[in-house]
């Protein structure tokens, strides 16, 4: 009759098992996300300020990004540029920009233009401590005053870039953001 | 369903009361024997009798040496010489209990009564796992299976001492291994692996997140002394939802006799610039008692290819194992505990995130950083360890053997990834803890059958630590399991044999769960699924999904003996499994594969339908094993690509677990011979294809077709020196789902092709291998091994390595391995 002794043996055991000490998980605090890019150009000559941004706020969810541009660009003048990232699935939202900038060896800001886009880009302070550009500021200009056209600008942020390097193509890395916004130059 | 559950019930409470009503018909009997016996002893007075004992073995009848014969009453021990005979002198008029034991062979209690000078023979059935080990080396005797086994030794584990577990079971015929890198490997049985393949290590089923293609099995191969994969009845007592196999990795008994045996072995490589040493020794007593402690310490650097250093794959790993424990011939126990720990670089380079960097990476050919060698264990990394605990009872009653166990095992998980700002922290760390209780049941009928039954109950709950600041790839879960199982099997006549299991395994999760809104609502679980959600936190939804699955798993095989040294062994086996939390849970980017991944809560149990058939042939000279297979798999749980999806870092690869049925077959050959004394010539090949039955697209992750060819040749006169070349000839898939996609490139306006799919080319590699032995003076011996692996360091790529986009295979390697055994 062993056997019975050993499954009676067996039902605390059980008993203790299926005791549920029911704790609902905690919410992650997902930290490293950047749900939304702004991108400010500021024109030298006053005119308009133009805004493009992309907001994803659900991250790898299904819903896709939204890509805005606020207007035009300027043919008559040279802009100014800064970047933003941010993480709004925190709250209040996290300023991932400095998280860039302290990391600036790390990371780098790649620019282009599709064709008939006659965009031409110059990287500004701050640099990276190599003295390597990391693009969160820069100057955007027609390639000669007075270039119009429509086309996509292209904005991509690489994590582990190889600095210093001669363009996106060759720099390795891993892309952490890239948006194409439509843009026009009026 | 519920009926049939009920049905099950009722059948096991019937099974149940029929042990019962035998149990006592068969103590009254016993007890009935005994008391005339016991009168006897009360008029004993002559003590000048011999009892003369031989001991053989049941199948063919050869003496066996060193059987240890003890005679309960007296005390006496005695050890059979050559001809298997051991001579008692002066023994009363009685009845005495004998006990013999071997070491190979299952221990035999019975009764002797001494009234003159008595003669006895004895035969002794060898362990289970022997039988299975003497299949494969070819000396056939009537094996108690009706599926041709597959086994691995003690020398081919001492061969690979330095290796992880999938290679070391990608020598036996038909099992290849899926790898991430150089060390991650993972066994694949006739190709299926990841939940399909079940581990079980000395006895407990490897609760190990078994799920994940870059998860590897948490056994140190130095632990083990012997390695056996089943796929028939058998396997249906460790598992119902093996559908590829299980794989049973344990340690050799121990010894009934007072000595002291280990091993030490020091190995060292030039491929990593590394090595490991691992120890370990058992002490026995004759009175049963016994521990054995084991400890292994493995330290590599960067692998190279033939042309460059895979920066950042080495490792490091520790483990250790102690077992303690009494084993007499009708009762003992045991305490087993082991851990599993390492430390595993991974490749610098794999690090992709978007799909360009994917496109990047195939278009390179070669890792995009590569740096000098270095013993760095850098990040991205793992850090896993793996603690187990076994108590084992058993205890043998006139009904049969009843064991007991319970184990523990606590499987942690953290991945290491490249991260933004100064996070060192994890990215993803897993906690997985699993308790079992487990009661099994052997008998022997007088009838030449065995029946096989038993009883468990698991609870296994996984924590997913929320400090990584990464969203849960696998969920908080809590799951019970219960199953039932039995397997028969019956000696019908000289050549026919039949074995027959059924197992039924409840299952029950609990699971917690962030989904994001989008994705529930798109994937339209709030209509499915509403009585699952907690509560809606906006961006998220917590919710608790909580499933049942009913699986029943059975198994009928025969084996008919033409002759001595020819069977046929035919069998089907139907398993189910439940799908697991991977298929169901998955929801979001899995970096370490730059793709989303998305499972389905509403996902049944895969059910595989396998049917093989072997033929197996062996004499002196050589050995034929023919084995062709069909696995008819309802329901298979696979992966594929839907489409691109657009994210702010780019497009992401987008792939869905789909449920379909599937189809595998394949055909496995192995023929050894030998010419002249001492040369000796193998061959190997093997070929699986797998469809989706629906369309015919072939599956992924099809191991190819591949030939192994071995010629050696032994010096016995030479220390034994074998010297021998292997030659492995690996095909290109050519089979394979296209996966593809055009990806738009949004900085040259152009789209570029995404191609994961296409195999690598065919590749041919040659080995050589060499051992020499030699006895040290104390008693012991020493085993010199020396290989070189990729003789001609072949630039390759393996289609069954998941890092084949980033980085070629490794170049030349050359082992050395010096093994004492005392």
């Amino acid at each position: 009759m062993k056997i019975f002794k050993y499954a009676l043996l067996a039902i605390p055991f059980l008993y203790f098992s299926c005791n549920d000490d029911d704790d609902i998980p905690e919410p992650i605090n997902e930290e490293e996300v950047i749900t939304t890019m702004t991108v400010t150009l500021s024109a030298s000559d006053g005119s308009a300020t133009v805004v493009l941004q992309t907001q994803d706020l659900d991250g790898d969810g299904p819903n896709e990004p939204i890509i805005t541009v606020s207007g035009p660009l300027s043919s008559a003048t040279s802009y100014s540029g800064s970047i933003e990232w941010l993480n709004e699935m925190e709250d209040p939202a996290e300023v991932v920009t400095e998280e860039i900038l302290e990391e600036a060896d790390e990371h780098q800001v790649f620019f282009s233009a599709s064709d008939g886009l006659p965009l031409q880009f110059v990287y500004t302070a701050p640099f990276d401590s190599m003295g390597n550009p990391v693009g969160i500021n820069f100057v955007l200009a027609p390639q000669n005053a007075g270039d119009t056209g429509s086309g996509n600008l292209t904005i991509t942020l690489v994590h582990e870039p190889t600095k210093p390097n001669d363009g996106l193509d060759t720099a390795g890395g891993s892309i952490d953001i890239q948006t194409s916004f439509p843009v026009t130059i009026e | 369903m519920l009926i049939l559950v009920e049905e099950l019930a009722l059948f096991y409470i019937y099974i149940l009361n029929f042990l019962v009503v035998y149990i006592i018909v068969r103590s009254i009997s016993f007890f009935l024997v005994l008391i005339p016996l016991h009168i006897n002893n009360s008029y004993a007075q002559d003590c000048e009798y011999k009892l003369s004992i031989q001991v053989l073995d049941l199948h063919d009848g050869l003496p066996l040496v060193n059987a240890t014969v003890e005679i309960n009453e007296l005390d006496k021990l005695g050890t059979t010489d050559f001809d298997g005979n051991v001579v008692f002198k002066n023994l009363c008029t009685n009845s005495y209990t004998l006990n013999i034991t071997h070491e190979e062979y299952e221990s035999l209690s019975l009764l002797v009564n001494v009234k003159k000078d008595t003669y006895k023979q004895i035969r002794l059935e060898h362990h289970l796992n022997e039988l299975e080990e003497i299949m494969v080396i070819s000396n056939n005797r009537n094996n108690s299976r009706t599926l041709f086994e597959n086994k691995i030794s003690k020398e081919v584990l001492e061969d690979y001492n330095s290796r992880s577990l999938g290679e070391v079971l990608k020598t036996v015929t038909g099992i290849s291994s899926l790898n991430s890198g150089n060390y991650l490997s993972k066994p694949v049985i006739n190709g299926l692996h990841s939940s399909r393949v079940i581990l079980i290590n000395n006895g407990v089923r490897l609760e190990d997140q078994e799920w994940g293609i870059e998860h590897a099995p948490s056994i140190d191969i130095n632990s083990i002394d012997k390695i056996s994969i089943i796929k028939g009845a058998s396997a249906l007592k460790y598992a119902g939802d093996a559908v590829g196999g299980v794989i049973i990795a344990e340690s050799s008994r121990e010894k009934l006799l007072d000595t002291l045996y280990g091993n030490a072995t020091t190995n060292l490589q030039s491929n990593g610039r590394g090595g490991g040493i691992s120890t370990n020794f058992t002490k026995t007593n004759s009175n049963g008692w016994y521990y054995r402690l084991q400890g292994t310490l493995k330290r590599m650097g960067d692998f190279e290819t033939p042309n460059y250093v895979m920066t950042n794959t080495g490792f490091s790993e520790h483990n250790l194992s102690l077992k303690a424990g009494l084993n007499r011939i009708d009762h003992g126990f045991d305490i087993y505990y082991s851990l599993f720990s390492n430390y595993l670089g991974i490749l610098r380079s794999s690090h992709a995130h978007t799909a360009i960097d994917i496109i990047n990476a195939i278009e390179n050919e070669v890792p995009h950083i590569i740096e000098d060698f270095s013993y760095d264990i850098n990040i991205p990394r793992q850090k896993i360890s793996h603690n187990l605990l076994k108590l084992r009872g058993f205890k043998n009653f006139d009904f049969g053997k009843l064991s007991m166990r319970y184990d523990f095992q606590s499987n942690d998980r953290k991945e290491y990834d490249i991260r933004r700002g100064d996070r060192t922290k994890p990215a993803l760390d897993l906690n997985l803890q699993t308790h079992s209780l487990a009661f099994d049941l052997e008998s022997k009928f007088q009838n030449n059958s065995n029946l096989k039954a038993g009883i468990l109950a698991r609870y296994q709950k996984n924590f997913p630590d929320p400090a990584t600041g990464v969203k849960r790839i696998i969920p908080d879960y809590k799951k019970y399991d219960f199953s039932l199982y039995s397997v028969y099997d019956i000696n019908l006549s000289e050549n026919w044999f039949l074995e027959a299991a059924l197992r039924y395994d409840f299952s029950h999760i609990d699971a917690y769960k962030y989904y994001r809104t989008s994705l529930w609502e798109a994937r339209n679980y709030d209509e499915l699924f509403p009585e699952f959600v907690v509560e809606d936190l906006g961006l998220n939804t917590l919710t608790n999904p909580k499933f049942d699955f009913h699986n029943i798993s059975s198994n009928l095989g025969a084996r008919y003996s033409i002759s001595e040294s020819e069977n046929i062994f035919i069998n089907y086996s139907m398993s189910s499994r439940k799908p697991n939390p991977s298929e169901l849970f998955s929801e979001g980017l899995h970096h370490s594969s730059a793709r989303i991944e998305i499972g389905d809560l509403s996902f049944n149990s895969e059910v595989g339908h396998n049917f093989s058939i072997t033929y197996d042939s062996s004499n002196e000279k050589s050995s034929l094993t023919v084995n062709a297979f069909a696995n008819i798999v309802d329901d298979f749980i696979y992966m594929i690509p839907i489409d691109l999806m657009p994210t702010i870092a780019g497009a992401f690869p987008y792939w869905e677990y789909k449920q379909e049925d599937a189809k595998l077959f394949g055909f496995d050959l192995k023929y050894d011979s030998q010419y002249f004394t001492n040369f000796f010539v193998g061959h190997q090949f093997s070929i699986i294809k797998g469809y989706e039955r629906a369309n015919d697209k072939p599956l992924i992750n099809m191991p190819p077709v591949n030939l192994k060819n071995q010629i050696s040749y032994n010096f016995p006169e030479l220390n034994n020196l074998n010297i021998s070349l292997e030659s492995e000839y690996v095909f290109k898939q050519n089979e394979y789902p296209n996966n593809n996609f055009e990806v738009f490139i949004p900085t040259e306006q152009t789209y570029q092709l995404l191609d994961t799919s296409t195999p690598p080319n065919a590749y041919h590699l040659l080995n050589f291998a060499s051992s020499i032995g030699f006895k040290a003076e104390n008693g012991g011996n020493y085993k010199i091994n020396l290989r070189v692996e990729n003789l001609f360091n072949k630039l390759y790529k393996n289609y069954l390595n998941r890092l084949r986009y980033f980085t070629h295979e490794m170049g030349r390697n050359i082992l050395l391995s010096v093994s004492y055994n005392y």
